[in-house]
């Protein structure tokens, strides 16, 4: 599903971000993504949802060498990614039907498909009474929902969420995590990098655990540390 | 006024507003060059088939008698590379002068020369002084006037002018190009926070360089119907004080009512120019991210 090979990442001519990123995940794993504040987490997201390429090594996704796809065919793999965004991301002058119908909109299905699917599933997240709203209209927790419907809702792959929990309320984040679960059952390959220390020691998915620019260790569902080869 | 779907708030833009009126500006004053050169082009076409074709010969007063004026007439139609020579009649002579001398009385004895209307073959070529030594020889002081050689000059005046309202066309064109260039790079600016999430989500480039386009279509379709409208008004207003004028030579009117359909040309040129330049501006840009 997910293979980084001495993956190397630096912006411009600045210092390394990442330093010989080595990991593997198998089709349908749940991960955590951890690690101090500037350790790369997001930067490492990027490069997974395809926003960035490696300044050095190698990234396989989906079955694909990253470096050896033409430019023209990333679209069709940034397709099979969701991304939940820490701050939402979502499209003010949208209403949240149109938010979640932007995926299946740049993808060209149909308007009758999209309009049926993107309704059902803002009702599955109990956003039914609020499909005309505009994003600044909704509460935190509300936007949340809307960004993860429009993550999955067109059956990705690989979902990808960075601090999901960080803006919603204790409540709020373990229903998400729920959703996350639900998700992962289906065969949906998930990372979530988080800090959320509550979260970790509820849910014993392994970690991988970023510190300084490196993969430093994953640590399996019996929190047994591995050091990263 | 028409609304396209855009995931990008357009509406929001800053540097987009002014398009329309460069638009407009682009439009109106290429309506302008363009009559301008169709006017000229046609006046050319005009001197060209009225006047190429033709020399005129004067015969002072007193020497010409009709008899004299009967063999000039047949020692021109002799002449190789001449069609016809025909005397005017007094009445057509006193008409000649009348925009100088104001209408002249018939009993009047002015002595005013006989002309001799020539028609040169189509592409005859021959030399105008041999012809006026020959025609000397039958009446003194014959003045032949080929205005093929002033012709020329001015034609080719004209087609200066004409090439002239062309750049200034061109001009306008890449003013515009350059504005529009400008105003969809500012937009990329403004935009790039959901230029690059529709692009996360897998859009392809060609998907977003279309939103921009079709802005940009729409103000140039605002700009092209402010410009036009601008343009007809003005060149109605000079059509009808042309109509008035009757100066030789000159063009009656900026546009003849089968050029007028003609003006189309530019809001639809400026239109195409509007959306091809943003659209190659987006794609462009796009093409540096990942």
């Amino acid at each position: 599903m997910l293979r980084f090979e001495n993956v190397g990442m630096r912006y411009g001519i600045g210092p390394e971000i990442l330093r010989d990123i080595n990991f593997a995940l198998e089709p349908g794993s749940f991960h955590f993504l951890t690690g101090p504040s500037g350790a790369g987490k997001t930067t490492l997201l990027k490069l997974m949802y395809l926003a960035l390429r490696p300044t050095r090594g190698l990234v396989h996704l989906l079955g694909r060498d990253i470096s050896l796809t033409p430019r023209s065919e990333l679209p069709e793999l940034r397709r099979q990614i969701g991304v939940v965004f820490q701050e939402f991301r979502l499209i003010d002058h949208l209403s949240a039907v149109e938010n979640v119908a932007l995926p299946l909109r740049v993808a060209n299905i149909k308007q009758s498909t999209i309009d049926d699917h993107v309704r059902e599933l803002l009702s599955w997240v109990g956003l039914g009474d609020h499909l005309d709203a505009k994003p600044p209209t909704l509460s935190g927790g509300q936007q949340q929902r809307v960004a993860i419907a429009r993550a999955i809702i067109n059956r990705p792959r690989l979902l990808l969420a960075d601090e999901p929990t960080g803006n919603v309320d204790d409540h709020i984040a373990l229903r998400l995590m729920y959703l996350f679960e639900e998700l992962n059952k289906t065969g949906t390959t998930i990372i979530i990098a988080t800090h959320n220390e509550a979260l970790l020691q509820k849910f014993s998915h392994p970690l991988l655990r970023l510190n300084d620019g490196q993969i430093d260790a994953v640590a399996a569902r019996s929190d047994r540390l591995v050091a990263a080869s | 006024m028409i609304r396209f779907r855009a995931d990008l708030p357009f509406e929001q833009d800053q540097a987009t507003r002014f398009v329309p009126w460069i638009v407009a500006l682009m439009v109106f004053l290429g309506a302008l060059a363009l009559a301008a050169a169709t006017a000229v082009g046609g006046a050319i076409d005009g001197w060209d088939n009225n006047l190429t074709g033709r020399i005129t010969v004067q015969v002072p007063a007193d020497e010409a008698s009709p008899k004299a004026l009967s063999r000039l007439v047949d020692a021109l139609t002799a002449t190789p590379g001449i069609a016809q020579a025909e005397t005017l009649s007094a009445e057509a002579t006193r008409a000649l002068v009348e925009p100088w001398l104001g209408t002249l009385d018939a009993d009047l004895e002015l002595p005013l020369p006989a002309v001799i209307d020539v028609e040169t073959a189509v592409g005859a070529v021959f030399d105008v002084n041999l012809l006026a030594g020959r025609l000397a020889n039958i009446a003194p002081g014959v003045i032949v006037d080929d205005h093929r050689v002033w012709l020329a000059q001015l034609i080719r005046a004209a087609r200066t002018v004409e090439l002239v309202a062309f750049a200034i066309l061109a001009l306008i064109g890449l003013t515009a190009i350059a504005a529009v260039i400008f105003a969809t790079r500012s937009g990329l600016a403004v935009h790039a926070a959901i230029i690059n999430l529709l692009h996360v989500m897998g859009a392809r480039d060609a998907y977003i360089a279309r939103q921009f386009q079709m802005q940009a279509m729409m103000l140039g379709i605002r700009g092209g119907i402010i410009g036009s409208l601008a343009a007809i008004v003005v060149l109605a207003v000079l059509t009808t004080m042309s109509a008035g004028i009757d100066v030789a030579l000159l063009p009656s009117a900026p546009l003849s009512p089968a050029q007028w359909p003609l003006l189309i040309i530019v809001p639809v040129t400026a239109v195409i120019i509007t959306m091809a330049t943003a659209r190659v501006t987006v794609l462009r840009a796009l093409a540096e991210m990942p």
